[in-house]
């Protein structure tokens, strides 16, 4: 125990007298196990869901899973035919927000997760869950959403369910979407491919859709618009697919954004990936707005970009491609994979340091200050 | 964003670095006392830059860190009550008590809510008039005057409503406790900016001449830290030892008059526990008699608390300075952010998060 008594004199907003602090007792606190409930981390993208795959799900699963954990399964139905089959349930809040909606999200995220195997989405169906109480105006918003966003993205809704929940067992509008499509031949792409030398690209800038539904989320406004790039990405992915190259891995970094897509694909093909900041197109919108929240652009989520690993040799012509697409225009290369520190992902800072990119845990969290 | 670019340039940040290096003649150890210094630094390799013989030791300026164990669990309590709406910022939900934490109290049926602003709570209050509204006002001297204002509106508007469970801290204190402690290492401070743009810079004074330490108040980007390092290293080789301010753009010496009217209105200096580390005399704030009925410590009466800590990790000696986060045995093995031992794991800023977060790569490279 060290006595205090004397750092008062002289030092402003102390008073002589005080007990002095017992640095040898100096401790932490106790672990926060894993917690026995459903938390909204679970559901974030991150380390949590992927906890609760491989730990809950797979293992009640038992020998009736298919483990290869892709943004959408790849399934051979007789001679030279597969199938890419995905579903994505979409729970958003607020259901409506600059640039797009629940209704768009549900059609253009299942489409995208389709797209991420390179396969021509074809099919989709919609299962609504509705907590009563919600306006009819409300669903046919999203009801026309869905079928506008279906009809761009040339697909076709072709069954569906609706449940309703009592007011307080739910809240608003949630939607499943799942989706069929076919793989062309010739076409393997999945995240065990990932190669050292392999550039990163991705179609354009990062962070925009979590910024925009953040921007309107407990009326929190940053004095600029940021409206949400959410869009089907298939006919990018064909163009990309049309000039030939090899590509590796493709992956839409929606939750958890491209830290998580990129860590997931670092450890599923055991390479290191190496960013260099000073390439990554984070607007200004949304770095100020991740700067003043205490969040990593890296770790926002994306809807209608994607991430490419392709051949170096085959880089220039894969950019080109994208850049040549009306969603891919601001495409670039963000980086590469290399030989070191497998499974992991690094930046290279602007001052010429280095970080690691981990996993985001669960939620995103605005930091106090 | 031009801004923020303009200190962040890589060309002035190389200048700034070749400066420090040329100064520095020996192993100097300076503490940058906020956790958002903290988190700069290891987030842009700062530390990486800077010449092996000047140290960076983290400082305890982590407000979400040093909120002590026993006002968590008070926390946890009020908000798993029936009727109360319990608001948070965002990063206090991951940050364990003896036994859980906001989330689960969350997942449990708390109503539990984040906002941004402590005036959204009090919004909140008001459209709920059948319920308790309790905002979490946690923070130094840069998160106070937010939360002082919002407990003067309550009271003017007659909001009955609302309250703050307070476990607000301050910086000088802290500071004197660490030149303090016979394992000190630290020769210098860098203060933290955005306390000083509400305080002023009157307090570093004293302290700086009766420990005989630099303490260069700093901002928070990157060149914004360089610029203190390389100040600090400038007095340290020197054998100076005075307060300087090398964020003038934010912060004036005189500290921001308005806000800190409203908080010697609204709050009165107190013994503060921080987590980890313990009593700091007078280190922290409670409401003033005047607005005590806002109490949320004293609405809800919550008894019967018993902290449970661990001897397993060492976040106070970290918070001192006294280790770096991965010389902790636990540090990476029993002890991630997916499951911290210790308040220095969660929150963003903690030192300990900012190691495991981004410097993995050294550490397993070392090993």
């Amino acid at each position: 125990m060290q006595d205090l008594t004397d750092v008062a004199s002289g030092v402003p907003g102390a008073l002589p007298g005080q007990a002095g602090l017992d640095f040898e007792g100096w401790s932490c606190p106790v672990p926060l196990r894993d917690v026995p409930t459903v938390v909204m981390g679970h559901g974030g993208g991150g380390a949590m869901s992927g906890e609760l795959i491989e730990h809950l799900f797979l293992p009640a699963y038992g020998a009736a899973a298919a483990t290869d954990l892709g943004d959408s399964a790849v399934l051979s139905v007789g001679a030279g035919t597969r199938l890419a089959f995905s579903t994505d349930s979409f729970v958003v809040k607020p259901m409506f927000f600059p640039g797009g909606s629940i209704g768009d999200l549900a059609v253009n995220g299942t489409v995208n997760d389709l797209a991420m195997s390179g396969a021509t989405p074809l099919f989709l169906s919609t299962a609504f869950i509705l907590a009563e109480g919600t306006e009819l105006s409300v669903l046919g918003r999203i009801a026309q959403a869905v079928g506008r966003a279906a009809e761009d993205a040339g697909v076709r809704l072709v069954t569906g369910d609706t449940k309703v929940v009592e007011r307080a067992s739910g809240d608003g509008v949630y939607l499943n979407t799942s989706g069929i499509g076919v793989v062309p031949a010739g076409v393997d792409i999945n995240a065990r491919r990932a190669r050292p030398g392999d550039a990163v690209l991705v179609s354009g800038d990062i962070g925009v859709h979590g910024v925009a539904v953040m921007s309107c989320r407990e009326g929190l406004e940053f004095g600029t618009a940021v409206e949400s790039d959410t869009a089907a990405l298939h006919g990018l992915v064909a163009a990309m697919l049309a000039t030939g190259a090899d590509v590796h891995v493709l992956r839409d970094p929606t939750r958890g954004g491209v830290s998580a897509s990129l860590n997931e694909i670092a450890r599923a093909s055991e390479v290191g990936i190496e960013l260099v900041e000073r390439l990554l197109p984070v607007p200004s919108e949304v770095r100020d707005a991740c700067s003043l929240l205490g969040l990593d652009p890296l770790q926002v989520a994306n809807e209608g970009k994607l991430i490419a690993l392709v051949p170096a040799e085959d880089a220039d012509r894969v950019l080109a491609a994208m850049r040549a697409h009306p969603l891919g225009r601001s495409a670039c290369s963000i980086g590469s994979c290399v030989p070191d520190h497998a499974g992991m992902v690094v930046a290279r800072t602007g001052l010429g340091g280095s970080r690691v990119i981990g996993l985001p845990i669960g939620e995103q969290l605005p930091r106090i200050c | 964003m031009k801004y923020l670019e303009e200190f962040s340039d890589p060309d002035l940040a190389k200048k700034l670095v070749d400066q420090i290096h040329a100064a520095t003649t020996r192993k100097w150890a300076m503490m940058e006392v906020c956790g958002g210094q903290t988190h700069s630094i290891i987030r842009h390799g700062i530390d990486q830059l800077l010449p092996e013989s000047v140290e960076m030791i983290h400082g305890p300026g982590c407000p979400v860190c040093v909120t002590p164990l026993e006002m968590i669990d008070r926390a946890l309590a009020i908000a798993a009550r029936p009727g109360v709406i319990f608001c948070s910022f965002g990063d206090m939900l991951r940050v364990p008590g003896s036994s859980q934490d906001l989330f689960s109290v969350k997942s449990a049926g708390g109503d539990v809510r984040v906002v941004y602003s402590p005036l959204d709570a009090l919004k909140l209050a008001r459209e709920n008039p059948d319920r308790e509204v309790v905002f979490f006002g946690i923070g130094f001297e840069t998160t106070a005057p937010a939360n002082a204002m919002t407990v003067y509106q309550a009271k003017q508007l007659g909001v009955r409503n609302f309250s703050l469970l307070v476990s607000h801290v301050l910086v000088p204190p802290a500071i004197a406790a660490i030149m303090e402690s016979p394992a000190c290492r630290v020769q210098a401070f860098l203060a933290a900016g955005h306390v000083c743009s509400v305080m002023g810079t009157a307090e570093y004074p004293p302290l700086a001449q009766k420990y005989k330490v630099p303490i260069v108040v700093t901002g928070f980007e990157p060149l914004d830290i360089l610029e203190g390092v390389r100040r600090t290293v400038l007095q340290l080789e020197s054998g100076r030892h005075e307060m300087e301010n090398a964020y003038p753009r934010a912060v004036r010496d005189e500290g921001n008059a308005p806000a800190m009217k409203m908080l010697a209105d609204v709050f009165e200096v107190t013994d503060r526990t921080w987590r980890g580390i313990g009593e700091i005399p007078r280190s922290g704030w409670r409401l003033s008699e005047k607005y005590r009925e806002f109490d949320a410590e004293q609405r809800f009466d919550v008894t019967g608390i018993h902290t449970a800590e661990s001897s397993l990790c060492r976040s106070g000696e970290v918070l001192q300075g006294l280790i770096k986060p991965h010389l902790c045995e636990a540090f990476g093995k029993e002890c991630t952010p997916r499951n911290p031992l210790g308040a220095t794991m969660v929150s963003s800023e903690g030192a300990c998060a900012a190691y495991y977060t981004h410097r993995r790569l050294e550490l397993v490279d070392a090993k």
